[in-house]
């Protein structure tokens, strides 16, 4: 397994390299630059500050250099845009916040979206099995762009109960709506996926066996259906942890959270090329470490998986 | 003369009641309000402001901050009059091309360290320094300080900036040429002292709030970048006992619809109107709901150079078009903010500016459509030749809209075939400024409070000047303007050439259109630049 590991995280190398060098050129090639504005500056203080961020030199070298300060410095380059902070900086600020709505979601989503899965298979074509089916069709349909404008207006706007938006180091009457917002597609996914899974599973021969020897319904569930029906779960939890960290962008913005998604979107409308960069490299080597502990956990799940 | 006796005695005798009787009494020593107990003031920006750094902030957001963290020369008053700030006053020698400004005693840093004329010197050369590349170094070059010019453009060293240090307390400026509205010039924050020692202690992150030392009513105690920022009151300040509010706060709230929201749960004391939302609020809500003007203009640009259509060439096709244009839909149904129709490029607010009768401005929409359709069938446009271009604007819905019913316009009334095209910003500045356009949206808030902050524009060289409009006679009016004691008549006669020659299309002026809760005391509606400050406002108590 160990080796299985270190295989996979040499190729996230080239993978995460290509990434890079494939968004360098693109965020090139998009028209305007950082310092495009309204008033265009003059000539020679354009040309003052580009030498200062290295924008005077060729792309290749401008890569090279940006890849030379990643892997010897970790230095991600200073911002375009706000001159006190560098992208190391950004992301230190704005990652833990991120992270932190995202796990929270992704805890929300998992934990009620199997609960109710499971429920509605054990009790299946009956009433508990329809409201279950019914919630998590109806939280599918509410994406989060959905959910934030019903939550805010419910609990800020009518009920006074919680603040519309920020931060505030994280306090959790802060926390409240972002989280369900983010959570609530995923829950209604994750409860459908887990019910048809249980439902397969518990029609599958060694379910038949362990209820003809007599063992409790809730044994059978607990130690024999359980592990089988969450295989397909897990396989979507690792895209949906993925989702959540970056799907957050909206979230960030909707709930002025100081996240990371309204300085990715921000950068790339500013064109803060470092800035972009150093952000797209973080969700990218993410995804690559979230695939391989989903693929690591298959073998947890499904004893036949072997690395 | 009646209203400065007025004013000079209200603030004689504000000062004897403040020194009688303590603000924590509770009531407002000039007016007698009752104050709140908690003298926050919470308002909405739309986005992470730039920088905090006097001589690098470039945007509106960020320099209401600076505003309040430092204090330059001369600040405004409610109704945008200049009044002393770090300096009690100045004098001009008689070419009016050296101006000598005495600096308070009292004023301090927030470290406890005077200010001096030193850090004034410092800070205009750090701002044309071509190490800094200031985004804002042009606007010294726009104040004629002598060899700003050549300093930015490296040609000079930046030890030859016309400013000097005669001593602690006295600041001598010297322009290459005579300007009228320079002292009005120094309450923009490029002007704001810098602490020296600071900014050499800590380099880029001296702004940072655990850092941070400035010489205004409030000091940098907080900074959640894309989420809050938080101004508290400087206890060094030299005006500090007549300073009413604690503490402000500036929340980063992208969507405006989700301000409004959070502003009517009351969270917010302040949040901008969204377009088309003030009727109804001001229905609701009369009390809290504010419509004033501002020093902003709404416009397009025809494109004029050798790469934009050659039916723009013609006068008669743009004026056309312009007459064409119902202003009062746009203001009333589309904006529907209280924002003037706008016939001239310079708003009517500003300072100085004497509106020309422009004939336009006194038709009926009846007859200038009427013209409007004579003048395009003269350039040889009609139904069996009808004009078609395309209109670009940068992505925002409020633009859309207006483009649209513009658009609709021209094409009931004349028969023009208009393709429109949003943009995002970047791209939209980058096609816009490369003459990729046929019509092009604009709008532009003046710098200062003087007609030339506009209509420099429309000079040929400008780097504003997208459409490439170039007429010498407007130059040199302009160039005439920068010296002249008396340059309304000048931008008088501009305007009429451009209600003439119709290089662009004014559509309307800007409003300032705010929630701002009643609470809020002393908000100044008559400050067309919108340049508060925060040691000028004050909490009711409910």
């Amino acid at each position: 397994m160990l080796a299985y590991s270190l295989r996979r995280l040499l190729v996230a190398i080239p993978t995460i390299l290509l990434l890079i060098v494939a968004c360098f050129f693109l965020m090139h090639v998009a028209p305007g630059g950082p310092f495009t504005s309204e008033r265009a500056l003059p000539p020679q203080v354009l040309a003052n500050i580009e030498a200062r961020y290295g924008l005077d030199q060729p792309l290749w070298k401008q890569l090279w250099d940006y890849l030379y300060n990643i892997v010897v410095h970790f230095d991600f380059g200073p911002s375009f845009k706000f001159k006190d902070r560098d992208v190391n900086d950004i992301i230190a600020q704005g990652f833990p916040i991120s992270l932190t709505y995202g796990s929270l979601s992704f805890l929300l989503a998992t934990a009620v979206g199997v609960s109710l899965g499971i429920a509605a298979a054990i009790k299946h074509n009956s009433w508990i099995d329809y409201i279950a089916v019914g919630l998590g069709i109806a939280a599918q349909a509410l994406p989060n762009f959905i959910m934030g404008p019903i939550l805010i207006l419910t609990f800020t706007l009518w009920l006074g109960w919680l603040p519309g938006g920020g931060w505030n180091g994280g306090q959790w009457q802060y926390l409240i709506m972002p989280v369900i917002a983010l959570a609530t597609s995923y829950m209604g996914s994750i409860a459908r996926i887990t019910r048809s899974s249980m439902l397969e599973v518990l029609n599958s021969n060694f379910i038949r066996t362990a209820r003809a020897k007599g063992l409790p319904t809730r044994t059978v569930i607990w130690r024999h259906a359980l592990k089988p029906t969450l295989l397909p779960v897990v396989s979507y939890l690792g895209p949906v942890f993925v989702y959540v960290l970056t799907g957050s962008v909206f979230v960030d913005i909707y709930f002025s959270t100081g996240g990371l998604g309204q300085a990715y979107v921000g950068s790339a409308l500013s064109r803060d090329y470092a800035v972009l960069l150093g952000v797209t490299i973080l969700y990218g080597a993410l995804t690559v470490v979230v695939n391989l502990l989903t693929d690591l956990a298959y073998a947890w799940f499904d004893p036949k998986i072997r690395y | 003369m009646n209203k400065i006796i007025r004013t000079s005695l209200a603030g004689l005798l504000s000062s004897t009641i403040i020194t009688g009787a303590a603000i924590a009494a509770g009531t407002h020593p000039e007016t007698g309000e009752a104050l709140a107990d908690d003298q926050t003031f919470t308002y909405r920006i739309l986005d992470e402001h730039s920088s905090v750094d006097p001589q690098v902030v470039e945007d509106v957001t960020g320099a209401e901050i600076v505003r309040d963290l430092f204090e330059g020369l001369m600040n405004q008053d409610e109704d945008g009059n200049l009044v002393p700030g770090a300096a009690t006053g100045f004098t001009v020698n008689d070419s009016k091309d050296v101006y000598t400004f005495t600096l308070r005693d009292e004023a301090k840093w927030s470290n406890g360290d005077p200010v001096t004329a030193g850090d004034f010197v410092y800070a205009w050369k750090r701002a044309v320094n071509p190490e800094l590349s200031s985004p804002y170094a042009w606007f010294m070059e726009l104040m004629s300080i002598e060899n700003a010019a050549s300093i930015i453009a490296g040609e000079k060293p930046v030890d030859e900036l016309g400013v000097k240090a005669i001593d602690d307390k006295t600041l001598e400026v010297r322009l290459s040429a005579p300007l009228p509205y320079f002292p009005q010039m120094t309450t923009h924050s490029t002007t704001f002292p810098a602490p020296q020692k600071v900014i050499e202690e800590f380099g880029d992150s001296w702004t940072k709030p655990e850092n941070i030392v400035s010489n205004g009513a409030y000091v940098l105690t907080e900074h959640l970048p894309q989420e809050r920022s938080v101004r508290e009151r400087n206890e060094m300040y030299w005006d500090n006992d007549n300073t009413i509010i604690d503490k402000v706060v500036a929340l980063v709230i992208n969507d405006e619809n989700v301000a409004l929201t959070r502003y009517m749960a009351g969270e917010l004391d302040r949040t901008e109107i969204p377009a088309g939302q003030y009727p109804r609020l001001n229905q609701e809500h009369p009390e809290e709901a504010l419509s004033f003007p501002r020093l902003c203009n709404y416009y397009y640009t025809f494109n004029v150079s050798d790469s934009g259509p050659e039916a723009f060439k013609d006068p008669n096709v743009r004026q056309a078009l312009s007459l064409a244009v119902d202003r009062a839909i746009i203001t009333e149904k589309v904006k529907a903010g209280g924002e003037p129709q706008a016939f001239t490029f310079v708003p009517e607010a500003t300072a100085g500016f004497a509106v020309p009768a422009v004939e336009m401005a006194s038709m009926s929409q009846a007859e200038r459509d009427e013209l409007a359709k004579e003048l395009l069938a003269e350039a040889g446009y009609g139904p069996d030749n009808p004009l078609s271009f395309e209109m670009v604007y940068n992505t925002d819905e409020a633009h859309k809209k207006i483009a649209v019913a513009v658009s609709q316009m021209w094409k009931q009334k004349l028969g023009v075939q208009v393709e429109l095209a949003n943009m995002e910003w970047k791209v939209f500045l980058e096609e816009r400024g490369n003459q990729n356009f046929d019509l092009a949206r604009g709008a532009w808030c003046g710098d200062y409070n003087e007609a030339s902050t506009f209509l420099d524009l429309l000079q040929s060289d400008s780097g504003y000047n997208d459409g490439k409009y170039n007429n010498t006679r407007v130059d040199e009016l302009l160039a005439e303007a920068k010296t002249s004691n008396d340059p309304a008549p000048l931008y008088t006669e501009v305007e009429r050439i451009i209600a003439q020659e119709t290089p662009v299309i004014p559509i309307y002026h800007y409003a300032g259109v705010y929630m701002m809760d009643s609470d809020v005391g002393n908000w100044p509606v008559n400050n067309v630049e919108q340049n508060w400050y925060s040691k000028n406002l004050y909490k009711l108590a409910e």
